[in-house]
């Protein structure tokens, strides 16, 4: 394999990486706030066809940006208004919750746009020209430099962070020392839910600068399984997201390489997701789950 | 002391849930520097009282004054700016989290932390209150007179100028009661106050100053305990006069039975040291025996194999002549082992109905052409029900009853099967007089009818009343043996403690 495979197969990963983290991301900050959020993948869903349709009908990518970001914190809304106000079972919600968001988004889609697809827009170009693997977009890079740190620096040294991991493990505790469990429990699901719909918006923002159906095929599934991995911690979740994406990089790559032509390109398509299992089936066995990880809470 | 403002007023309070009223016009006041004793029996409202003054319920009618202002809380942040501290029966500690972590929660604020600053404040606290404790340890890795030290921390830490304590020593062994009423008396000449709830009448002689009771929801009196004896206090409780003192070993000095419940060198590895080591001891048929210890020295390991919940890495056990040790729990139930296990909340189905619990271990007997037979099952628990006095009836949701209740039900359900070896974990925790009572006169009707029990307790005053002898469990092995008709409290607590002899090189949990 040459030099220019490799510096291909770091730079393809970062950007099969930076929907991954944005969404994960989020998603870690539901759960430690002891709220499963299933509804990740139509809020990516949503994210990413509403900010491309704002952007293109208003011209504006940053309004498209600001658009997917208002989507997703009105999906975390909901979610938050059934499992954290009414306590509904979390699965249901969050299961109800995508298919509600990727069927409406097909449907306007239709009503507004036919059978044609939406207009391509003019996407995020990378913010360095011609250095490689650094050749990536803004959102690359904030994810990974700014969101990562801050979000890693939030939870272990900030108050917010302590009352998260309280609400989260003991709402009981937290409730007794003050903390506003329900409140704590809606930023955690709004702010996640922007965060997973810009994960979803980057994808047609920034990548494809255009919508097609079922863009997200399952990214948001494996962003849940990659917290898992990740132990709700935020720098493993980050390594998980980089090993998936180094290996759907990789199966790209090895779909056209004359050696790996006799092997099934399903096997190939598959391996990453191989991996994220292996990897759960081995490191994941004796898993901590947040205390009040599914409980919706109540007072005595 | 009338003339000055008092910390917290309570006049009148009432509060219902549906039907049952569980606070009838409750007086109540404690001024500072006093420790007032709150007694009651179980249901008599002493918890849904200080709920209330911690801001976790609200009362239907009645006025708190917290230093002479009329105050309506609306959640326990509002008690806490009001200066009003509470260490709940159940610890609200985030075991995860550090101590320093679990003592800022409350004051730390949405923004950036200082871990060091708080630490340093944590430790201070501490040391002024003479607790040797780790700020940066883990909560949950600290034994329960720790957990309940950094409680007390948690309100010192939000300035409270008075601390609630549920039931502080129902977790506690003698010597780190010693230390909690070291700390309190220390709280109070600073000028504190401190409500104290307890069962235990000679702590409330030790340590309050003036004692309310409650029964069936209302004030009965308030007096001082300057010289009261125990034996008052119990009466002004449940109404008229009560032996809760007084030893019931076997008067008689007759030989031991045959053994019914062999243990032999059982072991359970945990990660590091091992969590039971060697245990080894025999329980004869017509004895009870106690074993001893401060928690997490063992007990639940012994119990959890005994009652075929986990494997032992090494050893047997053995009832009357079978080895049950690879046996599940229905065989071991055939062998004559019964056990009734220390949380009585993992022991039941909730939603599951009386009669059901009843039924649960013995399904086989009530097969009807591989139906279950319904009527038998029913008969069955009627004839329970009258036979151990449960009052309750057969379709009742088993979470629905009361704890001495739902132990009646779990301990016929234990003792239908006629065990010849019975084991029993914290059987009275949570109890009041005369629940506690009643499960001690079934123990020993087993004993009688020469059967052997086995008492796991970390009450000391149960295990000393009922038991004819005790061992002490110290890190997973057994360091001593006394005879509980001689042996006295401060005995069994340095055992545990490991304070004698070769016992103190083990490596035990609590400082002496």
């Amino acid at each position: 394999m040459s030099l220019g495979f490799w510096i291909g197969l770091i730079g393809a990963t970062f950007a099969i990486a930076t929907p991954l983290m944005w969404a994960s991301l989020g998603n870690l900050l539901n759960e430690k706030s002891g709220v499963m959020n299933l509804g990740i993948e139509g809020t990516m869903y949503v994210g990413a066809f509403g900010g491309l349709a704002i952007a293109s009908e208003s011209g504006s990518i940053w309004l498209g940006l600001i658009g997917a970001i208002i989507f997703g914190c009105l999906a975390g809304l909901l979610v938050a208004v059934f499992t954290v106000t009414m306590g509904v079972n979390q699965h249901v919600v969050g299961i109800g919750t995508t298919l509600l968001l990727v069927s409406a988004c097909e449907f306007v889609n239709r009503l507004r746009y036919g059978s044609g697809s939406l207009a391509k827009i003019e996407k995020f170009g990378d913010i360095i020209d011609d250095a490689g693997p650094l050749s990536q977009n803004w959102m690359t890079y904030f994810v990974f430099l700014i969101l990562a740190p801050l979000m890693w620096w939030t939870l272990r040294s900030t108050g917010f962070g302590l009352r998260l991991t309280a609400v989260g493990e003991h709402p009981e505790a937290a409730d007794v020392a003050g903390i506003n469990v329900n409140r704590t429990r809606y930023v955690a699901l709004v702010v996640g839910g922007a965060l997973m719909a810009l994960g979803g918006a980057y994808i047609t923002l920034a990548e494809l600068g255009t919508f097609t159906l079922g863009i997200i095929s399952g990214r948001g599934w494996v962003a849940v399984a990659l917290v898992i991995f990740g132990r709700w911690k935020v720098w493993p979740t980050v390594a998980g997201a980089v090993l998936f994406a180094a290996t759907d990089a990789l199966q790209l790559r090895l779909a056209i390489t004359s050696t790996f032509g006799a092997v099934p390109n399903e096997l190939l398509i598959a391996l990453p997701y191989l991996v994220v299992v292996g990897a759960l089936a081995i490191w994941g066995r004796k898993l901590r789950y947040p205390g009040a990880y599914l409980k919706p809470y109540r007072r005595a | 002391m009338t003339g000055s403002v008092p910390l917290i007023e309570l006049r009148g309070i009432t509060k219902a849930f549906g039907d049952l009223v569980a606070n009838d016009a409750v007086d109540l006041r404690v001024d500072r520097g006093e420790v007032l004793a709150l007694l009651g029996e179980n249901g008599a409202g002493k918890s849904t009282l200080t709920r209330m003054i911690y801001g976790l319920s609200r009362p239907d009618s009645g006025v708190i004054k917290a230093d002479g202002v009329a105050v309506s809380f609306s959640s326990p942040a509002d008690a806490m700016a009001a200066g009003i501290g509470m260490v709940t029966q159940e610890f609200s500690l985030v075991g995860p989290m550090t101590v320093t972590e679990n003592v800022m929660l409350s004051t730390c604020g949405l923004g950036p932390i200082d871990r060091a600053a708080a630490s340093k404040k944590v430790a201070e606290l501490a040391s002024r209150l003479e607790m040797t404790i780790d700020p940066s340890a883990v909560v949950e890795t600290l034994s329960v007179g720790e957990q309940q030290q950094v409680e007390i921390l948690k309100a010192l830490f939000n300035d409270c100028k008075l601390l609630i304590l549920d039931e502080p020593t129902a977790v506690l062994v003698p010597q780190d009661v010693a230390g909690l009423f070291n700390t309190i008396r220390t709280l109070v000449t600073q000028g504190m106050g401190v409500i104290f709830i307890s069962h235990k009448l000679h702590e409330v002689v030790e340590i309050a100053d003036n004692v309310t009771v409650l029964r069936r929801g209302k004030t009965v009196a308030t007096v001082p305990c300057e010289g009261l004896d125990p034996r008052q206090i119990a009466e002004l409780m449940i109404g008229s006069p009560h032996a809760q003192e007084g030893q019931r070993q076997r008067d008689d000095n007759t030989n031991p039975g045959e053994p019914v419940l062999t243990m032999e060198n059982l072991t359970v590895l945990g990660s590091g040291k091992p969590r039971l080591n060697g245990f080894t001891l025999t329980v004869y048929a017509g004895e009870i025996v106690g074993v001893a210890g401060v928690s997490g020295n063992g007990q639940t390991e012994l119990v959890d194999v005994l009652s075929a919940a986990r494997q032992p890495d090494t050893g047997s056990i053995v009832v009357g002549e079978t080895d049950v040790t690879k046996l599940g729990v229905l065989a071991r139930l055939d062998a004559g082992l019964g056990r009734l296990s220390e949380d009585r909340k993992s022991s039941i189905v909730p939603e599951m109905s009386v009669e059901m619990t009843l039924a649960l271990e013995e399904l086989d007997n009530y097969k009807h052409w591989g139906l279950l037979d319904k009527k038998a099952i029913r008969a069955n628990a009627n004839q329970m029900i009258q036979q151990f006095d449960i009052r309750a009836r057969p379709t009742d949701a088993i979470s629905a009853l009361s704890g001495g209740n739902m132990q009646k039900v779990l301990l016929a359900r234990s003792l239908q099967t006629k065990p010849t070896a019975l084991v029993v974990a914290q059987p009275t925790r949570g109890l009041d007089v005369g629940a506690c009572d009643y499960v001690y006169q079934q123990l020993e009707a087993v004993r009688d009818s020469d059967g052997g029990v086995l008492v796991v307790s970390e009450d000391l005053d149960e295990l000393l009343q009922i038991c004819d002898r005790i061992v002490v469990l110290l890190s997973g092995a057994i360091v001593g043996e006394v005879n509980a008709a001689t042996t006295s409290p401060a005995e069994l607590g340095l055992l545990m403690t490991g304070a004698t002899g070769a016992a103190l090189d083990q490596g035990s949990e609590v400082g002496v």
